[in-house]
């Protein structure tokens, strides 16, 4: 290993010559986010508006929530941006975090064939899930330990559904991000459960359709925290915290309400005052 | 087939608007592939020439190891490198996680067998051929080695671009090391994984007949010019 760590500058010396400096003068935070607000467009929309505030720029590391407390966990981001409450609130407790701040909320939403095999359809999101699962109509789970994917088995346990006695080939664990699964699920035509902005933001769609929407249990919400910098000295505390500020502010709430697709509203702020 | 073919009209229209993000994209990629490539050749020819000149216990096995490793799968590479660079990992201190030069470490670790080990073989073959002719001249296995490796430079051009493809088309290691961000470490494989999740599909397959359009120019350009030196110096 100290060879490595001799040679190591040598080869960025060597490689990047000029720019590596460059790079180490660009003030920078790194957010371990999640596909969905990612994938769904809002980071393009708000980070502009952050940067262009405080003259700080943001790299997101998008992947599924459990996987962006992993990192954080590892000390590779000032900042995560997520979506599981219990997960968080664990990894507060843990002592890797400082503090768990609410920015907003959207909603999950049952995706099927419109045609309706189960006969899913309606306001319900357990009995919709009840009937899949009685039905056997192909389901097809994110499986990736992200927020979507814990809501999901929150979902099945809550509808009385036991997955471990009745899985079986009509429930695909694809173990892949929200697009990549939606993908699978429009080329199979199956049922999946996504959230409304990465399915508003989302092309591919084939034969399928929002199934449920509009239930309570739905709810998604997203928290912000900052990762504890006596955990991990290097994290940027300053800077993170001056993302967070902002993002529970009201410019970063009206950002984030602002954000449409074919004017429909896609996340809505809801930080404590 | 009217994807494919919208796909086909996309990419020329991408390339002919010139995009700047596209650009910015694109040379990412080339940058970090080059350098790789360039890192590689730098590691891997000399090991190449001493396995095939050189004779040393564990010679075989360290053979059978850098052929087997030119299958080295790109995510266990990303994971590896991943580890080592992290805040927690043994390198953590340089902060080089989601860098581009974390990319290149990544490249150069797959890439390198691939190079060493096609070495090995061109200048085995050479070995064969010239170890008498060598041997009078009085030359040691350092000597050999360095003399063969001049003498195969055309042949190991293709060595070279082996590696440069395989790591100009990878998409597991830079993905988990680079982390795909926006303008930093985003480059043409990640963009077209990250078209892929948004379902835009004909965008992602536009992207990759630019890639490949590209690796295509660099081989013609490289096949071109070993032509012309071939004659000028073969």
């Amino acid at each position: 290993m100290p060879i490595l760590s001799l040679l190591l500058p040598v080869l960025m010396a060597c490689v990047f010559g000029c720019p590596a400096p460059v790079f180490a003068a660009d003030r920078f935070i790194t957010v371990a986010s999640t596909t969905s607000t990612e994938q769904s467009g809002l980071f393009g929309h708000l980070l502009p508006a952050f940067e262009k505030a405080a003259g700080i720029r943001v790299r997101v590391v998008a992947l599924g929530t459990g996987q962006a407390l992993d990192l954080a966990r590892r000390g590779d981001a000032d900042v995560v941006f997520v979506h599981d409450k219990a997960a968080e609130e664990k990894f507060i407790a843990a002592g890797f975090g400082v503090k768990r701040q609410e920015v907003m909320y959207n909603d999950f939403i049952l995706v099927g064939p419109q045609a309706d095999p189960a006969q899913a359809a309606g306001k319900d999101i357990l009995e919709g899930l009840r009937r899949i699962a009685a039905t056997q109509a192909p389901f097809v789970s994110r499986g990736d330990k992200s927020g979507t994917h814990a809501a999901e088995l929150r979902y099945w346990k809550a509808a009385g559904v036991d997955l471990a006695t009745v899985k079986g080939p009509w429930y695909r664990d694809t173990g892949s991000g929200m697009g990549p699964a939606l993908n699978t699920a429009a080329s199979m035509n199956g049922y999946i459960l996504a959230d409304r902005g990465t399915w508003l933001n989302f092309r591919n769609r084939g034969e399928l359709g929002i199934v449920v929407a509009g239930d309570k249990a739905l709810f998604n919400q997203y928290g912000v925290i900052l990762v504890n910098p006596a955990r991990h000295a290097h994290v940027k505390q300053a800077d993170g915290q001056t993302f967070i500020d902002w993002v529970v502010g009201a410019a970063g709430q009206q950002a984030i309400a602002d954000y449409k697709i074919g004017g429909e509203q896609l996340f809505f702020p809801n930080a404590s005052k | 087939m009217s994807d494919l073919s919208a796909s086909f009209a996309l990419a020329g229209e991408l390339v002919a608007a010139g995009d700047a993000r596209l650009a910015a994209i694109v040379w990412l990629s080339l940058k970090v592939s080059l350098s790789a490539t360039a890192l590689s050749c730098v590691l891997g020819m000399p090991i190449g020439a001493l396995l095939s000149v050189g004779r040393f216990p564990g010679r075989h096995a360290l053979i059978v190891l850098f052929n087997g490793c030119m299958g080295l799968p790109p995510v266990v590479v990303g994971l590896l490198v991943y580890l080592l660079l992290s805040r927690a990992g043994p390198l953590g201190q340089y902060g080089l996680l989601f860098t581009p030069t974390a990319m290149i470490i990544a490249q150069t670790v797959l890439i390198t067998p691939i190079i060493a080990a096609l070495t090995r073989q061109v200048i085995e073959d050479e070995w064969r051929e010239y170890r008498e002719q060598l041997r009078s001249l009085g030359a040691g296995r350092a000597r050999a080695g360095r003399t063969l490796l001049w003498n195969a430079r055309f042949s190991l051009s293709t060595a070279a671009l082996a590696g440069f493809g395989r790591a100009v088309a990878e998409v597991g290691a830079v993905m988990i090391v680079g982390g795909n961000i926006d303008g930093v470490t985003r480059v043409m494989t990640t963009t077209i994984a990250l078209e892929t999740s948004k379902g835009d599909l004909p965008l992602a397959l536009a992207l990759g007949v630019i890639l490949i359009g590209i690796v295509l120019a660099i081989n013609t350009g490289a096949f071109l010019v070993k032509q012309w030196a071939e004659r000028r110096w073969g």
